[in-house]
């Protein structure tokens, strides 16, 4: 791991309903080249919000985002170059049902990188030969299991080549027999350097991939440190609690 | 059996009958064939249906086209991104945008009350009276303007419906890949916005069909003012009408059927 900061994130705040909802109080965090971090804590706590305000899925209301020394805050910074760089994966999988998966993984790559059909193609099915999907290429997303269909979405934001990857509780829709095939994947991606941003339940995948641990609560992140600092001796009252439920 | 050998069939049959016509002594059978000749055989009649068919398909075709365009920049327009489109960054230009992408929202939601509350007929007429009354334009065009302008009103709103049907997921899924707005609306949500919206739309066209007829209003031979017209030279109260609406409904059942073919096709997607 390198110390090279990819993301930097500055008093990150996120107010909905007119300042009703607070669902981030000020957050802070910078997020290394080749990092994995994984943010866990209850529901409501803000961790989707903080993710989502990474590729400016969400507007933050107030602080900074930097990615790559760029404050992709500024609404002058046009963000679709900056989101062809950050992959994102969904709870609900979010796959295009009216394309089939070859297409699904090639659309963004021809409008964007400029690839030709069959440059697209052929990344594609590398890399759904990675993840043992390369026979349903032709398939449309109605014919696959939930499993498959989250690591079809894995693979198609890998199609964009992207310097980092936003998880957005990955696992959360699934069955629980199709999680560990998910958690494969992500899990190798991990170990060939990809930088990543994972919002999980998954604790035991938490404690065996991540670099560093983020726990939030409020909308603030209440303790972060290595998964054996974490889940071994969390010094807040907060993160005991919660990892006394959850564990 | 040659078109002229036909014609002299029934000549010859109208002539076996025209005693009992005079004497006014026919039967069932011979008062229905009475009817047919005077109404669509006599005169080469069935080719003013025919022409008048052509009329209404030409006019009806060329509306969908108008009305589908246009209504579906309506409903683009109509979406909450457009209707709370703010500024993105400061200065003139972007403000110039939001306050141009909130007018012509507010426009299209104007227009769309106009042309949903008023009725059509009062439409055709003001449109060939009002606007290209002192232009001598064809009638035809007259048409097909004042019906695609009133179907675009009503496929704005089953587009719009079609659009929000989509989930949201769609549109954050694409994003994050880095397409633009424009792209995604393009490729991933009118697509499927498209599917789910086809039964209303088929709806839609199916109105407009019959609804052309009121441009008889205004003097175009259509297929209902064709049928008026052979009344008039035949004084049959119920036959030509009959002929004509014998034609609306072929029209309108071939497109059903066609339409229900194309949603087949779309639903293999989604087993």
């Amino acid at each position: 791991m390198t110390t090279d900061t990819i993301i930097s994130v500055q008093g990150l705040e996120k107010h909905f309903d007119d300042g009703k909802l607070k669902a981030l109080r000020g957050v802070t965090t910078d997020i290394q080249r080749g990092e994995v971090v994984v943010v866990i804590g209850p529901s409501g706590s803000g961790k989707s919000t903080f993710l989502r305000c990474l590729n400016l899925l969400e507007i933050p209301t107030a602080g900074t985002v930097t990615v790559e020394g760029v404050d992709i805050t500024n609404p002058r910074v046009n963000i679709n170059k900056h989101r062809e760089k950050m992959g994102m994966v969904f709870q609900h999988f979010n796959l295009f049902p009216h394309m089939t998966i070859l297409k699904n993984m090639t659309l963004a790559p021809m409008k964007l990188l400029n690839k030709s059909k069959a440059e697209a193609e052929e990344k594609a099915m590398s890399l759904l030969k990675r993840v043992g999907l390369a026979d349903r290429a032709n398939a449309y997303p109605s014919q696959l299991s939930g499993g498959q269909k989250q690591r079809i979405a894995i693979v198609r934001a890998l199609c964009m080549e992207p310097q980092v990857m936003l998880f957005d509780e990955p696992t959360s829709a699934l069955d629980p027999e199709m999680v560990g095939e998910v958690l494969d994947v992500m899990k190798q991606l991990a170990e060939d350097g990809m930088t990543m941003v994972v919002v999980t339940h998954e604790m035991g995948f938490a404690r065996e991939v991540a670099d560093r641990v983020i726990f939030m609560d409020e909308g603030r992140i209440i303790e972060e440190g290595t998964p054996a600092d974490i889940f071994g001796n969390a010094t807040e009252q907060r993160t005991q609690d919660f990892l006394r439920k959850v564990l | 059996m040659n078109a002229e050998a036909a014609i002299s069939i029934f000549e010859r049959w109208w002539l076996d009958i025209e005693p009992a016509v005079q004497a006014n002594t026919l039967n069932f059978g011979q008062y229905l064939y009475k009817e047919i000749y005077l109404n669509v055989i006599k005169d080469d009649r069935w080719l003013q249906y025919l022409n008048g068919l052509g009329v209404t398909l030409k006019v009806s075709l060329c509306a969908i086209l108008v009305g589908v365009v246009l209504g579906t920049l309506l409903a683009l327009l109509r979406l909450p991104q457009v209707q709370n489109y703010s500024a993105k960054g400061k200065g003139f230009w972007p403000n110039v945008w939001a306050i141009i992408a909130k007018a012509l929202s507010k426009f299209a939601g104007f227009y769309i009350n106009l042309i949903r509350g008023t009725p059509l007929v009062l439409q055709v007429l003001i449109i060939n009276y009002g606007i290209f009354g002192s232009l001598n334009i064809d009638k035809v065009i007259v048409g097909v303007i004042a019906c695609g302008l009133n179907s675009a009103a009503y496929v704005a709103e089953i587009v719009r419906g079609g659009i929000m049907s989509v989930e949201k997921g769609q549109t954050e899924a694409g994003r994050s890949l880095g397409l633009s707005s424009v792209q995604t609306m393009l490729y991933i949500i009118l697509p499927q916005a498209a599917k789910s919206a086809l039964p209303a739309m088929c709806n839609e066209f199916i109105s407009l069909i019959k609804e052309t007829s009121i441009l008889s209003y205004i003097a175009l031979t259509e297929l209902t003012k064709a049928g008026d017209y052979i009344r008039s030279r035949t004084l049959s109260a119920f036959t030509p009408y009959i002929v004509s609406g014998m034609l609306y409904l072929a029209v309108v059942l071939t497109l059903t059927w066609l339409i229900g073919k194309l949603e087949r096709r779309l639903r293999n997607s989604d087993h």
